[in-house]
């Protein structure tokens, strides 16, 4: 409901005069690229929690979005010009190593640190960041860097962001797999009891969050704190069981990105805000009242409800 | 059939489990002995949760090393002693993913009826749809107990699965796991730090102490005062109410 409202604003608002070419051609892309790009972007936030049991962590916070620009820089400068479907793949293989890397980070801290693991992670981020923006100011390219890691629906065109169904088809391939992952993240003992295959699930789910991370970042841009805001919201509703939590985090994740863009395009009409600032603004404000809201029970979502590899010390 | 062949665990320097060779037989067995003594640990390993530096485990002909651990996870169930759930789910979906072994999406009606009835067998229906952040220890440690018997097997690990409950739910327990045994022909062996609990409903004893085992018997033969004075290295006594025994300490 409230996303097909929103879509139906978010086709409607626009500069321009709204004609048949118009709507085909710039409109309706931009509306679904917003959706698309939202729900996918929101359930990676909710795998890499489910995969870390940590919720504070998501792909731009773990270092997946930065390896991701870091291997699209190098890339530019070695082969320039490569379609859009070849530069995808190669921001996913970077994000692929880039949440490899994390992960083998997060399992080197001890049970009782599990706070840290957040930390961690933007530590990670921010040094391959860094080291990318530094690059790329050296190379004038700051630009494109820009392009990959902020959000930016404003130039989507027919033709130019279709390979985001991809994107949306990889969070499906999530939810068809969902009850391996809420396993998973009931850790690990229980998990091995349950006879899981571990190493299955956590190659599968970081394959989607770098499939989605590259897709994203080459077609639109990423958009931040989605993926943090929006499964904490919906774990604060529902719970982790993530068969039933994924279809909400979607949507959640649809409205929301569909909101910001939608407040970005009428703030200074007709200027546009970057979704990027609306993001921030929204979904930190979000965050912190989810942190210190109303409902702040003990032992609830606000609290980093996990270790990243329970080792368990046993005592009699 | 549970058999141990010189299994060893080691945790650096400590020998939790030292070579221990032992056959478990049916009905309830129960694991007893001081802290530390490597009750967890070889229970663990039994379950495939620790993997021992040696030695071998067959649970009902299957050597749980080489055993597929979906396969496993269809004969034996194994709950450990602490359960700390990192996320939020109802009771009703803990519950739920004891089916998770058998495939499916634990919604077909035999899935379903088993659920149901773990739900029912553990008097967690008051509580189904609460999150377990919200509940008591014991009726936590009790969802995990309806998980382990919802995966439907023939053999049951439960390491100390009376810690936080009160005496109404841990004799409910007690005699839940006894009726099991009889009804459903459950295999089950338990760590238990009440040994009054393991001289009352206990088919058979192992006493393990400094990572070996002591001794096993039935709780006539265990029991006794030159066996618990030893074992706990504390002077003992045991009595005898109503038929049954009753271990004092000195
Ligand atoms: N993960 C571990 N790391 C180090 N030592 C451990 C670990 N688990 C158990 N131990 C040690 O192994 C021994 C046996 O432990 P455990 O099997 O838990 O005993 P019990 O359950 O009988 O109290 C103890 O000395 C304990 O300190
Ligand atoms: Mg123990």
């Amino acid at each position: 409901m409230l996303v097909t409202a929103l879509a139906t604003a978010s086709v409607l608002v626009g500069v321009a005069e709204l004609d048949r070419f118009v709507l085909l051609a710039s409109r309706l892309p931009r509306t679904a690229a917003l959706v698309l790009t939202g729900a996918a972007m929101a359930v990676t936030g909710l795998i890499m929690q489910l995969l870390t049991r940590n919720r504070f962590v998501e792909p731009t916070t773990t270092g997946a979005g930065d390896a991701a620009s870091f291997v699209l820089l190098m890339l530019l400068l070695t082969t320039p010009g490569l379609p859009l479907a070849g530069k995808a793949a190669v921001a996913t293989l970077g994000a692929l190593v880039g949440v490899f890397g994390f992960l083998a980070l997060a399992r080197r801290i001890p049970v009782r640190s599990s706070v840290l693991v957040p930390v961690i992670g933007i530590m990670y981020g921010g040094v391959i960041g860094a080291v990318t923006t530094f690059i790329a100011y050296r190379t004038e390219l700051l630009q494109e860097l820009l392009s990959w890691s902020v959000g930016d629906f404003s130039g989507i065109l027919r033709g130019r962001y279709e390979m985001l169904y991809l994107a949306a088809a990889a969070a499906l391939v999530a939810w068809v797999a969902a009850d391996r992952f809420t396993v998973a993240a009931l850790g690990e003992d229980t998990a091995r009891g349950l006879g899981l295959d571990s190493r299955g699930v956590l190659l599968l789910g970081v394959t989607i969050v770098a499939v989605v991370t590259g897709i994203v970042s080459v077609t639109t841009g990423l958009v931040p704190f989605l993926g943090l805001v929006v499964p904490n919201l919906v774990s604060r509703m529902i719970g982790d069981h993530m068969r039933r939590a994924v279809p909400l985090v979607a949507l959640l994740g649809a409205a929301l990105v569909l909101g910001c863009d939608l407040i970005g395009r009428l703030v200074r009409f007709p200027f546009e805000i970057p979704i990027s600032i609306v993001m921030g603004i929204v979904g930190g404000v979000t965050f912190l009242w989810l942190l210190l809201g109303p409902a702040s029970q003990p032992g609830r979502a606000s609290r980093p409800a996990a270790r990243p590899v329970p080792v368990g010390r046993r005592r009699g | 059939m549970i058999q141990t062949d010189s299994l060893t665990k080691r945790h650096g320097d400590i020998v939790a489990v030292d070579d221990v060779t032992i056959e478990l037989g049916d009905g309830l067995t129960a694991i007893i002995g001081p802290n530390g003594a490597g009750k967890s640990t070889l229970l663990c390993s039994i379950g495939r949760l620790i993997r021992a530096d040696a030695g071998r485990v067959v649970v009902g002909g299957l050597d749980v090393a080489t055993t597929r651990s979906r396969d496993l996870a269809r004969r034996l169930a194994v709950l450990r002693q602490e359960n700390h759930l990192p996320i939020r789910l109802s009771v009703e979906e803990l519950v739920g993913f004891g089916r998770f072994p058998h495939g499916g999406n634990g919604r077909s009606v035999h899935d379903r009826a088993r659920i149901e009835n773990a739900l029912d067998l553990l008097g967690l229906e008051p509580v189904r749809g609460r999150f377990l952040d919200e509940l008591s220890g014991g009726q936590r440690q009790r969802a995990f107990v309806a998980m382990a018997l919802a995966q439907d097997t023939d053999y049951l690990l439960l390491d100390e699965p009376l810690n936080n409950l009160d005496p109404r739910h841990a004799v409910e327990l007690m005699r839940l796991l006894t009726r099991l045994v009889t009804q459903r022909d459950l295999r089950i062996v338990v760590v238990l730090h009440d040994l009054n609990v393991a001289a009352r409903y206990a088919d058979e004893v192992v006493a393990m102490r400094e990572g070996r085992v002591v001794a096993q018997g039935s709780v006539e033969q265990v029991i006794t005062v030159e066996q618990l004075s030893d074992l706990f290295e504390t002077p003992a006594r045991v009595a005898e109410v109503e038929g049954r025994r009753i271990v004092l300490w000195e």
